[in-house]
């Protein structure tokens, strides 16, 4: 069961391209319309609320934590947005939303990285958190923007530049930054080296506390960025609206290929992993399957994609 | 060298500990209340509703309690055994709503046990799934199981076709109204299924070596303990007890939701990390585990009848829930000498 040195390092680098490639190219002979910069642009849109918060939270995913409060978070801040701006305006609003996403992520970050406790607990508690404060913010009816025609807060979700609309600008140049930070700066290093090893970045001198921290005030960030968007698209929120979303958010960072371990992983990676969970959504969907046929897809793509990768970084199939 | 100072700080501290509880039997009553400290936190729950709400205790409601603690609680006890491993089974909420539907909707074409018994099988393959992938591919559980809630979530769906399935004969919903007492068939079969799960943990090698693997799997393989065929078992049981939660859940409702045992996967967490077992594995018991869907259960139950918001009690786990991750700490950090 051994694979090549050659084959090896071909699969390791490329074998999640690979296998997109070839669903892209069975879907687009089965459907005309799949490969048209129409849908394509489409699918990117549907995937930017998504694919923004799935950039923050490849930053803790890096440094070897989870956040699985980052659903509860979207809704809340969601809501926060929607409300905010038929009291205070669009502004105002939007800078409430992401202080209170970074607050948020520093309690998260507090938590998990001062205090040592379970990353995926203490998120999971956040998650029960904000459902409540959500519910109890908003008395449990949904919320509206008033006068949803005038105001110029629908141009970060309706808006279009150059064809192209906003929320897929927003994505792109929110993972061109992301992607900056991690690769090209001290701060991103340091992202790496406490996933990698922590006790030896302790003695590096690296301050491991704050930098879990500013991962998850990250994440809080980027959620609070996606919230914004997501009340602008809608013009409205629910007390659900980002229910689910942290498990869709981590698939796609596991299917880019990010280790759940630690240390390693890019933005790119997050970027392709969360598209190719939109466009198997959307080519599924121009096949003429019910949408719930995608999480069947789903489920099997997360695990070839990380079994692949497994094998290919051992150099055998079975552990 | 981080921990030679931290062990070097505990070694000071047990020093003071000693000079206040120089009775050594008080020590370890002491010691042994902070390890079971849910059931304390379970009575002072009871309590204080007790005297908060009229309706509370009541032998009607506590048997209520015990009832809708009870799906919590199967899944919980199948959880726990994985947990022990080290492991985690993010699936078995989609498991439950499989069977669930499985259940109800076989029933009118090879009747009701046969249905119960496929419904039962499903929940044992799916967890071998789970298990055989984890044992042989290496990935984490946490990985599989959640590829597992998407994936099953999607066969239920498409086996229900997105619609609640109704049972056509309703007798079999009285299955449900089997009473011993104030005590249902579904918190007995919770109940029975806690106790044997203990005795198969504390009694015999099974449950030795489940601790074994979960403190120090490479010793564990080094000493000869199957860990691959005992992971996959374990998956194994834990997929058959969410089924069999499923199945209670089908008899008590007469339907089947496609999106039933939604989240339950991670109220069970709570339920079971709330009783004081550790997700890191290698430590816990059912007893904690049963500790933790109880206290679970009382406060819902409680918050309810105290008529408090429904945001109240969401506050209240996440608080709670963040406590007991706290004193966990404060207790390992005393023990690890």
């Amino acid at each position: 069961m051994y694979i090549s040195q050659d084959k090896r390092r071909t699969v390791q680098r490329h074998g999640l391209i690979f296998a997109f490639a070839i669903f892209l190219v069975v879907v687009s002979f089965s459907s005309p319309e799949f490969v048209t910069p129409g849908n394509i642009l489409n699918v990117i849109r549907q995937v930017s609320i998504t694919g923004m918060i799935a950039l923050g939270v490849t930053f803790v995913v890096i440094t070897g934590r989870l956040d699985l409060s980052v659903g509860s978070m979207l809704t809340f801040l969601t809501v926060l947005v929607v409300d905010q701006h038929n009291q205070v305006g669009p502004g105002l609003a939007m800078l409430m939303t992401l202080a209170a996403g970074m607050l948020i992520g520093v309690v998260n970050g507090f938590f998990v990285g001062f205090l040592k406790l379970n990353a995926l607990i203490v998120t999971l508690a956040m998650l029960s958190l904000l459902q409540g404060i959500t519910l109890f913010y908003s008395g449990g009816s949904n919320v509206n923007v008033d006068n949803a025609q005038e105001t110029w807060f629908g141009f970060f979700g309706r808006g279009e530049l150059f064809n192209v609309p906003m929320p897929v600008w927003f994505f792109l140049g929110a993972a061109a930054i992301a992607s900056f930070v991690l690769l090209r700066t001290t701060f991103g290093r340091w992202i790496y080296s406490v996933g990698g090893n922590e006790s030896v970045s302790l003695f590096s001198g690296v301050q491991t506390r704050w930098v879990v921290l500013s991962a998850y005030l990250i994440s809080g960030l980027a959620t609070g960025l996606a919230a914004i968007i997501m009340g602008s698209r809608v013009m409205g929120a629910q007390n659900t609206i980002g229910q689910g979303y942290e498990l869709t958010v981590l698939a796609g960072i596991i299917l880019g290929g990010t280790s759940m371990l630690g240390g390693s992983g890019t933005i790119w990676r997050t970027v392709i992993g969360i598209s190719m969970l939109g466009f198997v959504q959307n080519g599924l969907l121009l096949l003429g399957f019910p949408y719930y046929i995608q999480w069947l897809v789903t489920w099997v793509v997360i695990i070839l994609a990380v079994w692949i990768d497994l094998a290919a970084k051992r150099g055998k199939v079975f552990a | 060298m981080n921990k030679g100072i931290s062990v070097a700080g505990n070694n000071a501290s047990q020093k003071q500990l000693g000079v206040l509880a120089s009775d050594s039997n008080l020590h370890r009553t002491l010691h042994f209340l902070a390890e079971n400290y849910i059931w304390i936190f379970l009575l002072l729950c009871i309590t204080t509703f007790s005297f908060a709400s009229p309706y509370f205790l009541t032998i009607n409601n506590l048997g209520n309690v015990l009832t809708q603690g009870s799906f919590i609680g199967l899944l919980a006890v199948g959880m726990t055994l994985v947990m022990i491993n080290g492991e985690i089974d993010l699936s078995v909420g989609a498991i439950l709503a499989l069977a669930c539907a499985l259940a109800i909707g076989l029933q009118e074409s090879i009747g009701v046990w046969p249905a119960i018994l496929v419904a039962l099988l499903s929940g044992a393959l799916l967890g071998f799934v789970n298990g055989a992938l984890v044992a042989l591919s290496g990935m984490h559980s946490f990985i599989v199981t959640l590829g597992g809630l998407i994936g099953i979530r999607g066969i239920v769906f498409i086996y229900t076709g997105e619609q609640a399935l109704m049972v056509e004969d309703f007798s079999y919903t009285e299955y449900a109204e089997i009473y011993l007492g104030p005590v249902s068939i579904t918190a007995l079969i919770f109940f029975g299924f806690a106790a044997l799960f203990q005795w198969l943990l504390s009694s015999t090698k099974h449950g030795r070596e489940a601790y074994a693997i979960g403190d120090n799997i490479k010793s564990a393989h080094e000493a000869g303990i199957q860990v691959k065929r005992h992971k996959i078992i374990n998956f194994v049981l834990c997929g058959v007890l969410a089924a069999m939660a499923g199945v209670l859940l089908s008899m008590r409702m007469g339907t089947a939701e496609p999106n039933a045992g939604k989240i339950w996967e991670l109220w069970t967490i709570i339920a079971i990390v709330l009783g004081g077992t550790r997700l890191t594995g290698g430590f816990g018991s059912m007893w904690k585990t049963v500790g933790g869907v109880l206290t679970l259960a009382v406060l819902l139950n409680g918050l309810r009848l105290l008529n408090t918001p429904n945001y109240i009690e969401l506050v209240v786990m996440g608080s709670v829930l963040i406590l007991a991750l706290v004193l966990d700490k404060l207790l390992a950090s005393g023990n690890s000498n």
